[in-house]
């Protein structure tokens, strides 16, 4: 493999990683925060995809998509933790796993009602539709470069908050002694509301920030899920530096995987989470006590 | 007497087990109370209790006016109650300045008297470790940090629950200190600890539990004069 063709996997790669990083993030932050499995991650995926297809379609307006699917994703998800997941909290995983599946369905017989269950394309926002000639017959889509900055700033301001602003605080020391947290006077029943609104809204952005290079189709926050699962799993529950790690080992492992070993590429990803798993049984950077 | 905390009949139950047995207690505002009796008699439970964090109590808790016995603790802390837990329970991922900042808020008057500033004032053993996470910090240190957490929230009461428990006497020295700033700012206390002796040169009263109910409430000299009491209930 020459450099320029290794150079276009290996920013392939990254890509992958930091989409699935924005998608796990959330996962995570839920996770972690308010200790609930949700299944219903990538269905938001999913939906954010839908729904950035849907607003470019009548505003043309690659941006609006971005915001609009973001806002309405955010609302949604304080909807819902108000009405259905706030009654998850402390209970086993069954009632977890049976709500949020029972979410799955919901959304997505509301996205057949809404969008229909074709497969749709939306179109990248015009200054970035270009691409890089590497070589004579070699190019390099510029949006795909702008995922890459985009979620690299995404996870910064996801860094920012956590580790530097007074929210950021909160939810550290909750995840870490949440009676002590409540003892002090913080509301954790807002908290967490607004805490889920952000890990959906974050699931619907990386749907929305794929939809140009992947298709939008109904089946594709499946694999999504149980990918940001892997990554959630790889990284340390509810750490989201430990996610950011995990994400690009896994978008690593799965480009080169393909590259390299292309008749066993579909498992590796696993192997390596078992892997490190044996190495370190709660993750990279996951605590001792989950 | 201008009350602050009124407790009648309470009792405190863990599952089967009953703790707290008609416990009947007042605090006035500023006023500093020492609750005292040995390891087991439900001195913990019942400023858990107080804070909202036993899920099963009868009786009647009244907080400035306000019912309090069936709020969540997040509530009664907003209402103007803190709690120094025994065990400290400060925040080891966060640094010194994050533990006491993100407990800031307004008292339950809007009175913003405790700040960053006033707190790194009182302890000046935390500003210098002010950016250490709380795993670094020694066991003098997490006590300062725990009551200084607690007074961000500038309450009306605080309860400190075994204030100098496993610190070298100077350091426990430094904690009595404290408690006579916090009243001087007229912030009532309950306070738990083992030094009784300590403890009777400070508070205005003392409540001596056994199996969960009231032996005695009265002034520190009155239960001094009392050696059977102090004997049976304390071993001193």
């Amino acid at each position: 493999m020459d450099l320029v063709t290794f150079g276009v996997q290996l920013l392939n790669a990254v890509q992958y990683g930091m989409v699935l990083f924005l998608v796990a993030s959330g996962l995570t932050l839920v996770f972690g925060i308010l200790g609930v499995i949700n299944l219903a991650h990538g269905a938001f995926y999913m939906l954010g995809a839908y729904l950035a297809y849907w607003i470019a379609t009548y505003t043309g307006s690659f941006a609006l998509a971005m915001a609009g699917g973001v806002a309405i994703a955010f609302v949604v998800g304080l909807l819902l933790e108000t009405v259905f997941i706030r009654r998850l909290y402390g209970r086993d995983h069954l009632a977890q796993v049976l709500l949020s599946f029972g979410l799955i369905l919901s959304i997505d017989e509301a996205r057949e009602i809404l969008f229909g269950k074709d497969v749709h394309s939306v179109a990248p926002p015009a200054w970035l539709a270009g691409s890089f000639q590497l070589t004579d017959n070699l190019s390099y889509p510029v949006y795909r470069l702008a995922i890459c900055a985009f979620c690299l700033v995404v996870a910064a301001l996801i860094f920012l908050v956590v580790t530097r602003t007074r929210i950021g605080m909160i939810v550290r020391a909750g995840a870490e002694n949440r009676e002590m947290t409540r003892v002090l006077g913080i509301r954790f029943d807002v908290v967490n509301r607004y805490v889920f609104a952000v890990g959906i809204a974050l699931a619907a952005l990386g749907g929305i920030v794929v939809a140009p290079v992947s298709t939008v189709f109904p089946g594709m926050g499946d694999g999504m899920l149980i990918l940001s699962f892997v990554v959630v799993v790889l990284g340390g529950i509810g750490s989201v530096a430990g996610a950011a790690i995990g994400a690009l080992l896994i978008g690593l492992t799965d480009t080169f995987g393909k590259v390299f070993f292309p008749s066993v590429s579909s498992v590796l990803i696993y192997v390596l989470m078992a892997a490190v798993l044996l190495w370190r049984p709660n993750g990279i950077l996951g605590r001792r006590e989950v | 007497m201008n009350v602050l905390l009124e407790v009648s009949g309470l009792d405190a139950f863990y599952g089967a087990s009953r703790i707290l047995h008609g416990v009947d207690i007042a605090v006035a505002r500023g006023e500093q109370v020492a609750l005292i009796g040995r390891n087991g008699m439900g001195k913990t439970t019942l400023l858990r209790a107080l804070m909202g964090l036993v899920p099963d109590c009868r009786g009647e808790v009244s907080f400035a006016g306000r019912d309090i016995r069936r709020a969540a603790p997040e509530t009664i802390a907003r209402a103007g109650l803190a709690l120094v837990p025994e065990g400290r329970g400060i925040f080891a991922s966060l640094s010194v300045t994050e533990n006491l900042t993100m407990a800031a808020r307004p008292g339950s008057d809007g009175r913003r008297t405790w700040t960053l500033a006033r707190i790194f004032e009182l302890f000046p053993r935390l500003h210098q470790r002010r950016n250490n996470g709380g795993h670094q910090l020694s066991g003098g240190e997490q006590q300062m940090l725990t009551i200084g957490r607690a007074l961000m929230t500038n309450p009306d009461l605080i309860l400190i629950d075994e204030a100098t428990e496993g610190l070298a006497p100077l350091v426990a020295r430094d904690i009595w200190t404290t408690l006579g700033v916090i009243r001087g700012e007229g912030i009532a206390t309950i306070v738990v600890d083992k030094d009784f002796r300590s403890l009777a040169k400070i508070v205005d009263r003392v409540v001596l539990l056994a199996k969960g109910a009231v032996m005695f409430d009265g002034a520190p000299g009155d239960l001094t004069s009392r050696p059977e009491l102090l004997e049976r209930h304390l071993g001193v």
